[in-house]
């Protein structure tokens, strides 16, 4: 201990270069791009790159995306939004329920309504009545998957072939583009995915199957991920949002509407974790009741892990969403995630002995080498851990960067106008 | 008089928020064009022979026990304002690793149940102690990592109970559960009990676990109000500053509570493992612990009343079967336990506004006309 901090007294602090953002973006892009060769080449799995898992990524990364982004403008704003899950599953409902009848569009506007209302809800609870965050959306998140049930019940038993627990299956299609060149027509990231080159070709299937043959409504889904960040932090409304997050009775003095700021956020987060329900069911073909499978909450355990920033939480649905489609697609490919995992923890390890964090280094360290023995010892991971790897992941990103993780100061606590 | 009075106040807004909520409910139900008059009869509706009556009333018992549990679970570390949101995950768990241990032991009959008991205590208290742990040491926030921990019990039981607490008596094929308990580790139950009280005894027994869970309300409550972990629990919740700047532990206390929560919710399974399947599989009941959220937000983190509102919530359960049969979706009573929830926490919120206000004047009412000439003669002694 004492000489842990005179080594630290010793050394002054060196004047940390920052990097552009744009530059850390490419820099960690690039980073998961060689991870993820070298984890196909040492381990033969092409399925890990492959153009059908990237399609598949998207697919199951962006309903945990857009409702952790809900968590996000609704923490930015204040208000700790628990209630997503129940959101989530308002908006698979409406979609479902609009889509077998009108198509996806119709089912688009439902799935957004229907998360809004959920939003609504919590803003009257939390912001209105003054109710404990956490505990307004656990009723929600109870009272939704009873509702949903009540609902089907009445509206889809007996139509289309709909029961109490799944509607008629959706009618129409959603359009869907490609990028032209690249991944249509002559398909230039096709055939770069084809030439099994490493870096190159894994470059070519994740990127072309990101681009290829997506419907536009993920594009508008991706597309939003920049435009909060803008918004928040770009704009004069941002800062009014952000600093109701932040210090709400000093942005009351300064003139800023924190009620209205704060119900337009929890709505509009209601309204993001709906649309992220659509994605749920257009994937399904149908609402199924339980489709959501917790992937609100994940959605919130995706925020935290991305340090309430869109683009860390993006990074974080992704990593979601990756263990997902590979559990789904190819179940015998899992085992390779171990290395995957094992060489990210001791990265991190080796990061946080440098900072002399000696706590973290030793629990990365721990779980690190716990998966790389893993790796190197079993043949095969019964699916049932697989699928819980995403969680243990968060859990000793968690516990190791803590520390380093900046929550908006205000979100969760009490507020009332008039206090300041 | 006071007590009359508090009783009052402690009855008064949960009264008035399952009104509100049935209110509500009754009104959605119109909207939807739902008869709201014949589903409220449905509710209460326990059939008209004796035996029927019985068996409802066995229902709602043994459905009250789990969530009475869960609920107490809940609300331990509610007390200090800790959320465990993974009750959930910890019975699960707890009752994975109970039915294993009880279906590979032979003992006798109160030995095995209460090592069975023991091991679910140890199992959910050892699986509270993760996200306790993180907390205290790396600051990081319950309620993520409750959540995170609810995914992995899944898939952690599931995986034991399809590999190494596989029942390897039985054949390959069929669902996956432990070996079922022996004979002395099957609770009896209460069933020609019901004659004492003059009724008809049910068809099945009512689970013998409702005197355990009788057991942890008294003692629990007992705990929470008169003892000195009680006090610091409480005081820790009320104002954690204060709590610390007497000398109270946090990290400690903070430790205690989840592992305390933990070992109450490792019993939540033992009701079904221990009087009805006698084995974990893959039928086992879930969302109990989360259920158990509900209920202790009802019954305001008290014993007695976290009873009323497994009762509460129970009673509705039940009332599905009788609700079908009269043509309303059953899913009814779910959405009156949601709305009562919702409503309670809201007006607990509005009361304790309200109770705000009326002291702010009360004591205003007190000091202000003490206060006014007081100052007055001082300004008048300056003068002078």
């Amino acid at each position: 201990m004492t000489v842990d901090t005179s080594e630290r007294t010793a050394v002054p602090a060196a004047p940390r270069r920052r990097l552009s953002r744009g530059r850390v973006l490419l820099l960690s892009v690039a980073g998961v791009v060689l991870l993820l060769s070298l984890t196909r080449v040492v381990t033969g799995a092409d399925v890990l790159t492959s153009s059908g898992t990237a399609g598949a990524l998207l697919v199951l990364a962006l309903p945990i995306a857009l409702a952790g982004l809900g968590g996000l403008i609704a923490e930015r704003a204040g208000v700790v939004n628990i209630g997503l899950e129940g959101m989530l599953i308002l908006g698979t409902w409406g979609a479902g329920w609009a889509g077998f009848q009108w198509g996806p569009w119709a089912a688009l506007l439902a799935a957004v309504v229907g998360g809004a209302l959920g939003g609504l809800l919590h803003a009257v609870a939390t912001v209105t009545f003054g109710v404990n965050h956490i505990i307004s959306g656990v009723a929600i998140n109870l009272l939704a998957a009873g509702f949903v049930r009540f609902l089907s019940e009445l509206f889809l038993v007996g139509r289309s072939g709909g029961g109490a627990t799944q509607s008629a299956s959706i009618v129409g299609s959603v359009p869907r583009v490609s990028l032209p060149v690249l991944s249509s027509g002559p398909d230039l990231l096709g055939r770069l995915e084809a030439t099994r080159v490493p870096v190159l070709a894994d470059l070519g299937g994740l990127l072309g199957g990101l681009t290829r043959d997506v419907s536009v409504f993920q594009v508008a889904a991706v597309l939003l991920f920049p435009l909060v960040g803008w918004m928040l932090w770009r704009t004069r409304l941002g800062l009014r949002w952000r600093s109701s997050g932040e210090a709400p009775t000093a942005a009351e003095t300064l003139g800023v509407d924190v009620v209205r700021i704060r119900y337009l956020a929890v709505t509009l987060s209601g309204a993001l974790a709906g649309f992220g329900g659509l994605f749920l069911v257009l994937f399904a073909g149908r609402y199924i009741e339980g489709q959501t499978g917790g992937r609100g909450y994940i959605g919130l355990a995706a925020m935290i892990f991305g340090n309430w920033r869109p683009g860390g939480l993006l990074s974080g649905s992704l990593l979601f969403g990756f263990t997902d489609a590979l559990r789904l697609r190819a179940p015998d490919a899992v085992i390779a995630l171990l290395l995957l995992v094992a060489v990210v923890l001791l990265v991190l390890a080796v990061v946080s002995f440098v900072r002399h964090r000696r706590v973290a280094t030793v629990l990365a360290g721990a779980t690190g080498v716990v998966a790389l023995l893993g790796w190197l010892l079993l043949d095969s991971l019964p699916l049932q851990v697989v699928a819980t790897t995403p969680y243990i992941v968060t859990l000793v990103v968690l516990a190791v960067a803590s520390q380093s993780l900046r929550p908006p100061r205000a979100a969760g606590l009490p507020y009332r106008r008039g206090q300041a | 008089m006071t007590a009359v009075r508090r009783l009052g106040a402690a009855l008064a807004p949960p009264a008035v928020a399952v009104l509100i909520a049935l209110a509500i409910t009754a009104l959605l139900l119109t909207v939807l064009g739902v008869d709201a008059l014949t589903a409220l009869r449905a509710l209460v509706d326990f059939g008209g022979s004796a035996q029927g009556q019985a068996n409802q009333l066995r229902t709602l018992l043994t459905g009250a026990v789990p969530l009475f549990l869960a609920g107490v679970a809940v609300s331990v570390a509610f007390r200090m304002n800790l959320f465990n949101i993974g009750v959930e995950g910890q019975y699960r768990v707890a009752a994975v690793c109970a039915a294993y241990v009880g279906g590979e032991l032979a003992l006798p009959m109160p030995l095995h149940v209460l090592v069975i008991v023991l091991v679910a205590m140890l199992a959910g208290a050892a699986y509270a102690a993760v996200p306790a742990v993180l907390k205290v040491t790396r600051g990081v926030n319950e309620v993520i990592t409750t959540i995170m921990l609810n995914s992995i019990a899944v898939g952690l039981a599931a995986y034991l109970v399809a590999g190494p607490f596989r029942d390897s008596t039985a054949g390959e094929g069929g669902n996956p559960t432990t070996r079922p308990l022996g004979e002395s580790a099957r609770l009896p139950g209460f069933q020609d009990s019901f004659l004492l009280l003059g009724l008809q005894p049910p068809t099945r027994p009512v689970t013998g676990f409702i005197v355990v869970a009788v057991v942890v309300g008294v003692v629990v409550a007992l705990l929470v109000s008169r003892t000195r972990f009680g006090f610091e629990l409480r005081a820790s919740g009320a104002n954690p500053t204060a709590a610390v700047a007497s000398g109270i532990p946090a990290k400690a206390m903070v430790l205690r509570a989840m592992l305390l929560s933990g070992a109450l919710a490792g019993l939540v399974g033992l009701p079904e493992l221990l009087s009805e399947d006698y084995s974990y599989g893959t039928s086992f009941t879930s969302g109990l612990g989360f259920t158990g959220i509900a209920v202790a937000l009802l019954g305001r983190n008290s014993v007695p009343g976290i009873a009323v509102a497994a009762l509460l919530f129970s009673f509705l359960d039940r009332a599905g079967p009788s609700l079908e049969t009269q043509g309303i979706p059953p899913s009814v009573s779910t959405i009156i336990q949601g709305t009562v929830v919702l409503t309670v926490v809201v007006v607990n919120e509005v009361a304790a506004r309200l109770l705000a206000r009326r002291e702010d004047r009360r004591v205003r009412g007190r000091t202000e006309p003490a206060a006014v000439p007081a100052a007055a003669a001082q300004q008048g002694e300056g003068r002078a």
